[in-house]
């Protein structure tokens, strides 16, 4: 992974300086709350329902034992001994105190983290492919793009005040397993006829109150150019984006308003404009990139039985949560942090110190947050797989449920966000208890659900095979429920099927969707099955309402 | 003086005349490139920064430097001129900077040399002394 160089130190050290001076100032009552807020948010800090809410980024998604450690302690030290993993592959702290976020980041500092620009109106941690690196469709390893992107993006001077949050996702597989087609900017590898690398490049996905799939401006742009075409997005957007509306400011809104095409000519000439001042990418600084990330020393093994002879919990957990590797002998073990009876990507200080340990046994030391709220051991030798699953099944992290219906995102929702309308906490539980029995889960095949706690779509319900979105009516929590929506492969928006239901029955309502699924005579593959939403939609009798 | 942009496009004709030195005052919003054709008659560009979240002044202080190729005094207007912004504004080409009102002048000018390293080209700035990435050209 990324080794933070002598600039990288010298850059979050400064900044750590900076925000505690900045939260001196405001304890002592120089800065008004207006005048912290942006500079908090900056340095990944919310002010929540509760109490304040630290984010911090772990960029891509890749974190060392010895960063997954720290973290531990951190929980530990400054919070309440546990930790939530989002969507876009960053940690949430749920009650430190604002004294403490100084020292805070200081920690965080010393191995190599950050929480910078994990919120706030500029480019957020920029995410990948879970499976970078290992995936055998890939065409090249996005992360040390996603580092260059980083390091490019890290208190711009130009663009660290945009109209509205940035974000960025890079994919290197054909399956794109990063929702990137729901990003501000999508990056997809290519190469072209010589080989070179390069991106294809989509602009304006995102959720929210207005979900839109992102569109290609860019079928081929070479990987020297990539710096200077961002800023060329990035500068038309800082202009020309909205700033009167905050439910209009996304760069989404841009593209919609103009139009793909002209809003690529803008950019188009922009960037020829630029050229002469803008960043250039150099080789010697890909290769630099690039050399933190070779493959770890992987033994010269053969693909072996590993469920021969095992037992059938062994099999189940084998067949959900492992993934085929690019390397013979060797799988990828995702950590199930959908647990039946705990909130979807929480997970305690000691299971973060326990996955610490366990990686530097079995997985060259190196940890994933993936997108859905999961984590992943990356390189695992087939003959340990045993071995880890045993253990993992300790620490309460082997639940077989990854790719069916219980392994859910859902938002924190009223539990925690001010924004909520609803808990999503509680209705993910009352499904987990309802959908308890895996031999019917695994009947039902690979299924995804995403629920949001309101419009804000944090837990992406409009890309969720079923959608889940909390809403309002006159003070009571209600659910509206979507389908056939999906991210991964191919991206599309889910449809309303009817009127949204009380909170009591929305576990109910998913069982009978699911009814009708699973008799459905379409329903025998697993993904093609919900391939449009609107066939489901259309076949589904009316929700009940009251 | 220094005149709104506005105004210098209204009575063009008027200011034409004027002998003094003249300075222009962008709103967020405007244009820079209408600058273009007579940016040498400028002796100061001021630009408005009138609340926390604005952040086209950013911009329009890079197309000021970078393609007006603007040599005269780029100064940081309104209310959201304060110490935190001022690195990032001397990074975007701002050299004269006309502090809200409270801002302490002596812990300004300690923001400015607040980090002396950086990732991105931009406008040259002393206190940098080690920048990740060149510029093209
Ligand atoms: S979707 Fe709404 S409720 Fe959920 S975390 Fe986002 S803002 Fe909060």
């Amino acid at each position: 992974m990324y080794r933070y160089d002598e600039l990288d130190q010298a850059f979050v050290d400064q900044r750590v300086a900076e925000f505690r001076d900045q939260t001196r100032r405001f304890l002592a009552g120089q800065l008004s709350e207006d005048e912290f807020r942006p500079l908090r948010l900056r340095n990944g800090l919310y002010i929540q329902r509760h109490a304040p809410m630290l984010r911090i980024a772990i960029p891509y998604g890749l974190l060392s034992s010895r960063q997954l450690r720290k973290l531990a302690e951190v929980a530990r030290r400054y919070d309440r001994g546990w930790g939530h993993f989002t969507t876009r592959q960053n940690l949430q702290l749920n009650w430190p105190e604002l004294a403490d976020v100084p020292d805070i980041l200081e920690q965080l500092a010393s191995v190599q983290m950050h929480a910078i620009q994990t919120s706030g109106n500029c480019v957020r941690n920029v995410t990948a492919d879970h499976m970078a690196g290992i995936a055998r469709d890939e065409v090249d390893d996005p992360r040390p793009y996603c580092e260059i992107i980083r390091q490019w993006a890290t208190l711009h001077p130009e663009f660290t005040y945009l109209p509205r949050k940035f974000k960025i996702a890079v994919t290197g597989s054909p399956e794109d397993r990063a929702a990137s087609e729901v990003h501000d900017i999508g990056l997809h590898l290519r190469r072209d006829a010589r080989g070179d690398i390069g991106f294809q490049v989509l602009v304006g996905g995102g959720l929210g109150r207005q979900p839109i799939i992102g569109q290609v401006i860019r079928e081929f742009l070479p990987l020297p150019d990539l710096l200077s075409y961002l800023e060329a997005i990035l500068r038309v957007y800082n202009r020309h984006g909205r700033r009167d509306n905050l439910n209009k400011a996304r760069i989404k809104i841009l593209v919609k308003s103009l139009g793909a095409a002209r809003f690529r000519e803008q950019v188009e000439a922009e960037w020829h404009a630029a050229r002469a001042g803008a960043p250039r990418l150099e080789a010697a600084e890909v290769d630099r990139v690039r050399s933190h990330f070779t493959p770890p020393a992987y033994e010269a093994l053969a693909d072996i039985e590993a469920t021969a002879g095992r037992d059938a919990h062994f099999q189940a957990w084998y067949r959900y949560n492992t993934r085929p590797h690019r390397v013979a002998g060797y799988r990828a073990v995702f950590i199930s942090l959908k647990a039946h009876g705990q909130n979807p990507g929480d997970m305690t200080s000691e299971q973060m110190a326990a996955v610490a340990a366990l990686a530097e046994r079995v997985s060259f030391g190196l940890i994933r947050a993936t997108h859905n709220q999961n984590l992943l051991l990356a390189d695992v030798r087939q003959i340990d797989l045993y071995e880890v699953w045993g253990e993992l099944r300790r620490l309460g992290l082997a639940m077989p449920n990854i790719g069916t219906l219980t392994d859910m995102i859902a938002c924190p929702g009223l539990d925690f966000c001010s924004l909520a309308n609803a808990g999503t906490l509680g209705v993910a539980k009352q499904i987990q208890q309802r959908f308890d029995d895996l031999d019917y889960l695994y009947d039902l095949g690979e299924i995804e659900i995403k629920m949001s706690g309101c419009m804000n779509a944090c837990g992406h319900h409009h890309v969720g095979h079923i959608g889940i979105l909390g809403v309002d009516k006159h003070g009571e929590e209600w659910y509206q429920i979507s389908l056939g929506g999906s991210v991964n492969g191919f991206t599309a928006l889910g449809e309303v099927i009817g009127p949204s239901v009380p909170q009591d029955e929305v576990a109910a309502t998913i069982e009978r969707i699911v009814e009708v699924y699973r008799r459905a005579t379409f329903c025998g593959g697993m993904r093609s099955s919900l391939t449009s939403g609107a066939i489901l939609a259309r076949r589904m009798p009316p929700t009940p309402t009251r | 003086m220094i005149v709104p942009l506005s105004e210098l496009r209204t009575n063009s004709a008027a200011w034409r005349e004027w002998r003094g030195r003249l300075g222009v005052r962008l709103a967020a919003a405007d244009n820079v490139e209408d600058l273009a054709d007579d940016i040498a008659r400028y002796a100061l560009v001021a630009v408005e920064f009138p609340n926390p979240s604005e952040g086209r002044g950013f911009s329009l202080g890079r197309l000021l430097r970078a393609r007006l190729r603007f040599k005269g005094e780029l100064r940081a207007v309104g209310a959201a001129v304060k110490q935190d912004k001022i690195f990032l504004l001397a990074r975007c080409g701002f050299d004269s900077f006309e502090l809200a009102a409270g801002e302490n002048p002596a812990e300004a000018l300690g923001a400015l040399h607040r980090y002396d390293v950086a990732y991105q080209p931009a406008e040259p700035h002393p206190a940098i002394k080690r920048q990740r990435f060149s510029s093209i050209g």
